[in-house]
C-alpha cells in the first residue's frame, strides 16, 4: 500500500487539555506507518461559538487553515468532532459559493494566502476506515481487545447534519451510525448497543446551560453502564473532556453515580497495536484508566 | 413497470390510552410490505385490517400538513413521506414506531402537541406590519430580499425537529427549534417592525437561543430541509449585530474566542472559562480545574502554545470582523 500521508489539523483542546489524544493519535500513525505533518499555522475553527458571534470572521480564520493543508497538496485530517464540523462547513459554504469565495479570499490575499478548495477535510476515524482499511488494520492488531465490552460514542459533529458530513464519512446514517462499532470489532473488542450512543453529550452549552449539559453526560454515562460498558471510545476530545472529567456534576443532575473510563479513538487503536500505556498517554485520564 | 419488490417486516407499535392505560405497551405485527408503500400505508393497513382502535393522524398525505409526523427507531419523519424501504436499509426489518413524545401521548400516537404551539406563540410567529388597508400598489419584496428567509417559510409546523430537540426535552422552557425557525423567518423578513422584539424574546437566558447544544438533530429531523439550526446561528449573529447581546456568560462565551484567537491563534481554554464566567463565577470550576492539574490537563499562562505565523491572524482578526461587543 502507498504510504499514506495528511496534513493534521490538531485544534486546541489535543494541545491543551487532552495532550494524550495527540500523544496517540501520533503513536498509531507511526504504528500503522501514515505520515502526519502537523499544521502548525492553524488556528481555533471557532467551536461553533465565534460562528455565533462572528460568521465572517470563522470563514476566513477557517479557510485560512485549509489553505495551510493546500499548500502541502495534502487531505486535512481532523481530531476533533467540532474542527471537522466548522472545517468542513467552510469549505463547503466556500466551495459552493463563488462569491462568498471571493469575498473570504480578499481578505485571504492581506496575507499572501489564496483558499482554492483543494484539499479534502476528514476526521482522522474515517481516514483510517476508508483510506487505510479496517482489514489491513485487523492485520495489524496484536493484543486484541476481546476481553472488553466497548461502548462506541459518536459524537454529534461527526455525523450531523449528514448531508455536510456523508462528503467524508462515507455516508455514515446519524440514527445509526456503524463506523465506531466496525473500527472495536477490528480491535478484537466486544462493541456494545446502546440509546445514547449518536446523542450530544452537552459540551456546548456546559458554561451557560450547566443542568442541560450535565444531563446529556449523565444519560450517555449511564446508557454505557446499562449496555454493560467496560470502558467507552469516542473520536471526540469535546465529548471527552464531558465524559471523563466532568462525573460529578453529570451523576448529581441524573441522581445515579455515573463514571466510566473513556479512550480516544487513537488511544483505542494503539492499545490494539500494542503500544504502551505511556505511549497513549492514559495517565492523563481523570477518569482511571484502571485495566491496562 | 417495476417489478415488485416485497420484504416482511416486524412492526413494535406504541400503544397507550390516556384514559384506560396506567403505563403504554406494544403490539407486533409482522407485515409484508412492498417497496412502494410508506409508513402512513402500514398504519392504514394495521388499523383497517387487524385493529380499528389504532389512533393516529393523518390529512394530506403529501407531507406539507405535518400532522402525520411520528417516530421510528427513534428518528422523527412525516408517516405519509417515509418509504419502508429507506427505513429498513437504516435500521434493519425490525421497526419501532412511537408518537414523537411518549411522554406526551394522548392516544397511540397522537400526542398533545400544546407545548410545540405555545413556543410558537412565544415569538409572535406572524408578520408585524402597518399596512395600508386600501392599498394602491403590492408591496413587493425584491428576490434578494427575499432570499433573506434561507427557506425557513418551508417549515411545516410538523414538530419533527422540536421533539428531536434533546435540550428541549431537558429544559423546558427552552423555546426550540421549530419556534427559533419562525423567530427567524419573521425577523428576517425586510416588511416586518417587530424583529427586534422577538429578537429580545430569543435573547433571554434559559428560553433563547443561548441554551442550544449544537447537536445539530434539528437539521437532522426537519422533512422539509428547513435548517432550523441554521437559522439559530443567523439569531446569535443578529443578537449581536443589533447590539442587544447582553453581557452574560453566553455571549462572552462566543466573544471570548476571537479575543483568544487574536492572542494565541489557539483558545486558551482556561482564560476562555474566566472570561466567560466572569473571576468570581469561574470560582465554581476549580474542583475539575485542579483533578485537570493533577493530571496534566492544564496548560498555565505562560505554557500556551501560539499558532506559527500569528501575525497573520492578528491581521485577519483586525480586517475582517463584522461586528463589536
Amino acid at each position: 500500500m502507498e504510504k499514506l500521508r495528511y496534513a493534521l489539523y490538531t485544534g486546541c483542546t489535543a494541545r491543551e487539555s487532552t495532550p494524550e489524544l495527540l500523544k496517540s493519535t501520533l503513536a498509531v500513525a507511526e504504528k500503522l506507518g501514515i505520515e502526519l505533518v502537523l499544521l502548525d499555522e492553524a488556528s481555533c475553527c471557532g467551536a461553533s461559538h465565534l460562528q455565533d458571534y462572528d460568521d465572517f470572521l470563522s470563514l476566513v480564520l477557517n479557510a485560512r487553515n485549509i489553505c495551510y493543508a493546500e499548500k502541502l497538496g495534502l487531505t486535512m485530517v481532523t481530531i476533533c468532532n467540532t474542527c471537522q464540523l466548522n472545517t468542513a462547513m467552510t469549505k463547503h459554504r466556500l466551495d459552493t459559493n463563488p462569491q462568498l469565495k471571493a469575498k473570504v479570499n480578499v481578505k485571504l490575499a492581506e496575507v499572501g494566502l489564496e483558499y482554492k478548495g483543494t484539499s479534502e477535510v476528514t476526521h482522522f476515524l474515517y481516514a483510517i476506515i476508508q483510506d487505510y482499511g479496517l482489514e489491513n488494520l485487523s492485520k495489524k492488531v496484536n493484543v486484541p481487545l476481546s476481553q472488553f465490552n466497548i461502548a462506541p460514542f459518536y459524537g454529534c459533529h461527526n455525523i450531523r447534519p449528514s448531508e455536510l458530513q456523508n462528503l467524508s464519512n462515507g455516508g455514515e446514517n446519524p440514527y445509526n451510525p456503524t463506523s465506531l462499532d466496525d473500527l472495536i470489532i477490528a480491535c478484537g473488542g466486544n462493541n456494545v448497543d446502546y440509546d445514547a450512543k449518536n446523542k450530544c453529550c452537552g459540551f456546548h452549552a456546559e458554561l451557560q446551560s450547566p443542568r442541560t449539559a450535565a444531563v446529556l453526560t449523565g444519560n450517555a454515562l449511564s446508557g454505557a453502564m446499562d449496555a454493560n460498558a467496560d470502558w467507552m471510545v469516542t473520536p471526540c476530545p469535546l465529548c471527552h473532556l464531558k465524559l471523563d472529567v466532568q462525573y460529578h456534576s453529570a451523576s448529581k443532575a441524573i441522581g445515579r453515580d455515573v463514571k466510566l473510563p473513556v479512550l480516544h479513538m487513537p488511544q483505542m487503536v494503539g492499545l490494539a497495536l500494542g503500544c504502551t500505556p505511556a505511549e497513549l498517554g492514559l495517565q492523563h485520564h481523570v477518569t482511571k484508566v484502571n485495566f491496562v | 413497470m417495476d417489478e415488485i419488490k416485497s420484504q416482511q417486516v416486524t412492526f413494535k407499535l406504541f400503544r397507550f390510552n390516556q384514559e384506560t392505560d396506567y403505563i403504554p405497551y406494544y403490539n407486533t405485527y409482522v407485515l409484508d410490505i412492498t417497496h412502494e408503500e410508506v409508513i402512513l400505508d402500514v398504519l392504514n393497513r394495521i388499523k383497517w385490517d387487524h385493529d380499528g382502535s389504532l389512533s393516529y393522524r393523518r390529512s394530506c398525505r403529501h407531507g406539507i400538513c405535518g400532522i402525520c409526523s411520528i417516530k421510528v427507531n427513534g428518528k422523527a419523519i412525516l408517516a405519509c413521506k417515509s418509504r419502508l424501504f429507506d427505513l429498513i436499509e437504516v435500521f434493519g426489518t425490525e421497526l419501532t414506531i412511537e408518537p414523537l413524545s411518549t411522554k406526551r401521548a394522548l392516544k397511540d400516537l397522537i400526542i398533545d402537541k400544546e407545548d410545540f404551539w405555545n413556543k410558537h406563540e412565544q415569538v409572535t410567529p406572524f408578520l408585524v406590519s402597518d399596512i395600508d388597508e386600501n392599498p394602491t400598489l403590492e408591496t413587493l419584496v425584491v428576490p434578494d430580499d427575499a432570499e433573506k428567509l434561507l427557506e425557513a417559510d418551508y417549515c411545516i409546523q410538523c414538530g419533527a425537529c422540536h421533539y428531536s430537540c434533546p435540550a428541549l426535552e431537558i429544559n423546558d422552557r427552552f423555546i426550540g427549534p421549530a419556534a427559533f425557525a419562525a423567530a427567524f423567518r419573521f425577523a428576517a423578513d425586510v416588511r416586518d417592525d417587530a424583529s427586534l422584539e422577538r429578537l429580545h424574546v430569543v435573547n433571554e437566558e434559559a428560553e433563547g437561543v443561548w441554551d442550544c447544544v449544537k447537536c445539530m438533530e434539528c437539521a437532522e429531523a426537519c422533512p422539509k430541509d428547513v435548517n432550523p439550526i441554521e437559522k439559530i446561528t443567523k439569531l446569535h449573529n443578529m443578537i449581536f449585530q443589533a447590539g442587544i447581546a447582553k453581557n452574560n456568560v453566553a455571549t462572552r462565551h462566543a466573544v471570548g474566542f476571537a479575543h483568544s484567537i487574536e492572542k494565541h491563534g489557539l483558545l486558551d481554554e482556561g482564560e476562555l472559562v474566566r472570561y466567560s464566567e466572569g473571576n468570581i463565577g469561574v470560582l465554581k470550576h476549580m474542583p475539575e480545574a485542579f483533578e485537570m492539574w493533577k493530571n496534566g490537563k492544564i496548560v498555565l499562562p505562560w505554557n500556551m502554545p501560539k499558532s506559527k505565523n500569528l501575525d497573520e491572524v492578528k491581521k485577519l482578526i483586525q480586517s475582517s470582523s463584522t461586528v463589536k461587543f
